[in-house]
């Protein structure tokens, strides 16, 4: 516990807040089974099974906050709408949140803070993305003559405004993960990552293997009956293999780092594909779990974000959370050894593959970290136990609530201390202590 | 699924010509709605001594105009043939030939309760062929009825008398909207139960001041396969009457289990209930939610339909699995749980196919008379303890299963039953949340078909 640790720059003790349960869509491939479903079809979706699961129905929750990086702009107020259109009270408040792909354990720290502070009793923090129904814009240009058009007040100057559009202004904008100050994708990005911690092919096409496998084996057990609800016809996450193997995954071409001097690694296999999903978990007091006899699985201990100089090269984009990791790490007076599961989001084989080697290599650490050694190894048996992203899909902003879920039941079934890494666009990221109860 | 020639007879002209015709004119059933009188019209009580006088005393405690002798152009809303000192067939005559005279004036969707003693407690044969007697007459009389109406008996086991808690808990709902398309059946109500049955003293203090709109306020219900259909109707109407419901169904039907549980402010219990933890896995949310489980509901099953000759070993395993083997395992964990109420209740989903078998379901009809053999053994070891199970046996009910019978063969099933048409969702969900409730304490083993009479399975 945070007030035990004992440090002198340990948090100020407050309430505690607990994970009572989630809920989640299953996620599905972009242009699958929800390639028809909005944000907020889907965000209301996931809600809706939670409030099912725990009887919320017509209940005023604390506050509400979800959020989605790909967004319309007409969903400005999306968590809102998507209150409205559920089972809870209308007198629900609700705020969206928008951190790129740590959006939903974002929203999962702030509204646990809120409740720490005993500014609310419970909260609902999730997550929705879809890559299908994703919003698309016109040019700059046409939306520089369209404004201008609006403004013009005499024909004459709407001829003008007219006449400045050119024909490549007539082509839309569709959204990318490329980065706007560098203008390469994520996955360019983590190819640079991945080459200069020389991680191989094989090592990454194994994590992808051990993720479906993990995934599948979570399935198998019923380990998801009570985190998720299926949705327009799916019951489990289009993207899982259970049948894949690391032969069918050694034929797949590289799609990432083409261009640089090292070899590519990086394949359809171990990155991410872009997903549809939703997810949502149910926060409280202890004071809000007794009182309505609900379970609570999990203690959120304590979180803490981090961000990187990607631009300029000197950190990998996706490198945050290993600079968030050892302040979180001391300020509870906890290492590595203290957890007992690992919850590292899988944008990327390489991604998580980069920081364990980024945490075991004493000369990074002392000379990008400022810590005296290594950070220290992870024991890979305890990494991902239930599958992470490359099996289940990463639908950006619900990940979060994903893994906050699946974590906080893992913690209530085995017990011990869990650890949540997820790193985001923009050279972001967040890392947070889970603890069973 | 609309049954569209009851809708057509039920217009002017159609049913005219379909009177013309002499085509079968059925009618739109009287069904429960919360707060409805328990009889708009006077309701006559025929037969003598002093059952029926305590009967009738009773009807008039309940703001019930009562009639002895049905009088000249009065409407009758219901009658009630008190016959329970019949002792031969001779005895029979008088009052059932005056239930003949009201059977003329009965308003539609009128009710004929016939109340008498089981023959099967008698050693005199005399005694025994009146008291049969009377149950040949009733199932005849309720298949002669027009207009909706119907005619059902309670049969008294030794000791109980005619104005018990539990014969009066059967008469109100023979006599409500709760009993559209239950027809030409008999309940058998044991006397006063054993000592220690809790809710009794309420169900009597109930059924004196008129039932309440929520006779299972504060009881938690489980209802499985409560998804879709049946067991959907069989949630809202639990929930009409009060109880807090947990809806449980598989996983995969997880987005229309959420639903329902919404609607009816319930939780949602994704579980497969053939798993070996399932009934630990209901008794874990209940207990830990609400505390104590008081009604059971097994609806969930399944079909999977071949003749014996073409039939496999998975569709065969599948439906016992499914359909009774998972009920045994859940009800003996239940049974053994503190968490399951002493006053707990059990109410299995059994099937006209069980009672008289059905082409192509051998291993249903298995299942489903399995059922019945369990409700009946479970029952037995219940006696006196405060627990009840019954069965209750649906017949032709509308739903998306029957909607996929051929046309023809459908409306041939629909006419079938003295209703002369198929019942819905929430006829047998009225059933057991009758059987669920105080009303029903006496009430122990017993199959009640909600099948309108149907000439199958009878």
């Amino acid at each position: 516990m945070a007030d035990q640790a004992g440090a002198s720059n340990a948090p100020i003790p407050a309430r505690t807040a607990v994970v009572i349960g989630g809920n989640r869509i299953p996620f599905a491939r972009s242009g699958g089974a929800y390639a028809y479903s909005s944000n907020k079809d889907m965000l209301i979706a996931a809600l809706d099974g939670l409030v099912a699961r725990f009887g919320l129905q017509g209940e005023r929750i604390g506050e509400v906050a979800a959020g989605a990086v790909l967004k319309h702009s007409r969903d400005f107020n999306l968590t809102r709408e998507v209150v409205l259109g559920s089972a809870l009270s209308p007198e629900t408040p609700a705020y969206d949140l928008q951190q790129a792909c740590a959006t939903g354990l974002e929203t999962v720290v702030g509204l646990s803070n809120k409740i720490k502070l005993g500014q609310i009793e419970s909260g609902i923090a999730g997550g929705v993305d879809s890559a299908s129904d994703a919003p698309i814009a016109v040019s700059e240009g046409l939306r520089r003559v369209l404004l201008d058009l609006s403004r013009a007040r005499t024909t004459q100057q709407k001829i003008k405004a007219l006449a400045t559009l050119r024909p490549k202004d007539l082509s839309p904008n569709a959204p990318t993960t490329g980065e706007p100050r560098t203008g390469l994708s994520m996955g360019e990005h983590q190819a640079l990552t991945t080459a200069a911690w020389e991680i191989t092919r094989e090592a990454q096409d194994e994590l992808a293997y051990r993720s479906h496998s993990n995934l599948a084996a979570a399935y198998d057990r019923g380990f998801f009956s009570d985190l998720m609800t299926p949705y327009r016809g799916l019951t489990k996450d289009a993207n899982l293999r259970a049948d894949t193997s690391l032969e069918k995954l050694a034929t797949l071409k590289p799609v990432f780092g083409k261009g640089l001097d090292a070899p590519a690694t990086m394949t359809a296999g171990n990155s991410t594909p872009l997903t549809d999903g939703a997810a949502v978990v149910l926060l409280g007091s202890e004071e809000y779990a007794r009182s309505n006899n609900l379970p609570m699985l999990a203690t959120i201990v304590d979180a803490e974000a981090a961000a990187v100089d990607f631009v300029t090269g000197e950190e990998g984009l996706l490198m945050a959370p290993v600079h968030a990791m050892p302040r979180l790490l001391q300020r509870n007076g906890l290492t590595f050894e203290d957890f007992d599961f690992f919850e590292i989001h899988e944008a990327f084989a390489g991604t998580v593959l980069s920081s364990l080697a980024a945490w075991e290599d004493a000369d990074y650490c002392k000379r990008v970290l400022g810590l005296d050694g290594a950070l220290g190894s992870i024991d890979r048996a305890k990494l991902n136990v239930n599958g992470s992203s490359l099996a289940a899909g990463h639908p950006f902003a619900a990940t979060g609530g994903r893994i906050v879920a699946s974590l906080a039941k893992t913690l209530s079934e085995k017990g011990g201390r869990g650890l949540i890494s997820v790193c985001a666009a923009g050279g972001q990221g967040v890392v947070a202590i889970l603890e069973a109860r | 699924m609309t049954d569209n020639y009851l809708d057509l007879v039920n217009t002017p002209l159609p049913g005219k010509i379909a009177k013309a015709l002499g085509l079968p004119r059925p009618s739109v059933l009287r069904r429960y709605t919360p707060g409805e009188p328990i009889a708009a019209k006077p309701v006559l009580v025929t037969g003598s001594g002093a059952g029926a006088e305590a009967l009738a005393d009773v009807l008039l405690g309940w703001d019930v105009e009562v009639r002895r002798h049905v009088l000249p152009g009065e409407k009758l809303s219901a009658a009630v043939v008190v016959l329970d000192r019949a002792a031969s067939p001779e005895d029979l005559a008088g009052p059932l030939l005056e239930l003949g005279q009201a059977a003329r004036v009965l308003v539609p969707g009128g009710r004929v309760v016939a109340v008498f003693r089981s023959a099967a407690d008698t050693t005199d044969p005399a005694v025994a062929a009146a008291r049969q007697g009377i149950d040949g007459a009733i199932r005849s009389v309720a298949r002669e009825l027009r207009g909706g109406a119907t005619a059902n008996g309670i049969v008294l086991r030794a000791g109980a008398t005619t104005t018990d808690a539990t014969t009066l808990g059967a008469l109100r709902f023979f006599l409500s909207g709760r009993s559209a398309y239950v027809d030409g059946q008999f309940l058998e109500v044991s006397g006063t139960p054993a000592e220690g049955v809790a809710g009794l003293a309420a169900a009597t203090a109930a059924v004196g001041e008129g039932v309440p709109d929520q006779p299972l306020a504060g009881r938690t219900a489980v209802v499985t396969g409560a998804a879709r259909g049946i067991g959907a109707k069989i949630a809202e109407t639990l929930a009409r009457d009060g109880a807090r419901v947990v809806a449980v169904d598989v996983p995969a039907a997880g987005e229309q289990l959420a639903q329902v549980a919404n609607r009816v402010g319930g939780t949602a219990l994704q579980i497969d209930i053939t798993a070996p933890d399932a009934a630990a896995r209901i008794l874990e949310h209940v207990g830990g939610r609400y505390g104590t489980l008081d009604i059971v509901v097994h609806n969930a099953g399944i079909t999977r339909d071949k003749l014996l000759a073409n039939m496999d070993a998975s569709r065969w395993d599948a439906v016992i699995a499914v359909n009774i083997a998972s009920q045994l395992r859940m009800n003996e964990q239940f049974l053994a749980s503190p968490v399951f109420s002493t006053t707990g209740r059990i109410i299995s989903l059994a099937s006209t196919s069980g009672i008289a078998g059905n082409r192509g379901q051998s291993n249903y009809a298995a299942s489903k008379a399995g059922v019945i053999g369990m409700v009946r053994a479970q029952a037995a070891s219940f006696d006196g303890a405060g627990r009840t199970i019954n069965a209750v046996a649906p017949g032709f009910i509308e739903t998306d299963m029957t909607a996929k019978i051929p046309p023809l063969t459908r409306q041939v099933a629909r006419r079938l039953s003295s209703l002369q048409q198929g019942g819905l969702p929430v006829d047998v969900a009225e059933a057991i949340a009758f059987l669920a409730s105080d009303a029903a304490a006496g009430v122990n083993g017993q199959v009640l078909r909600v099948c309108g009479q149907n000439l199958v399975g009878a």
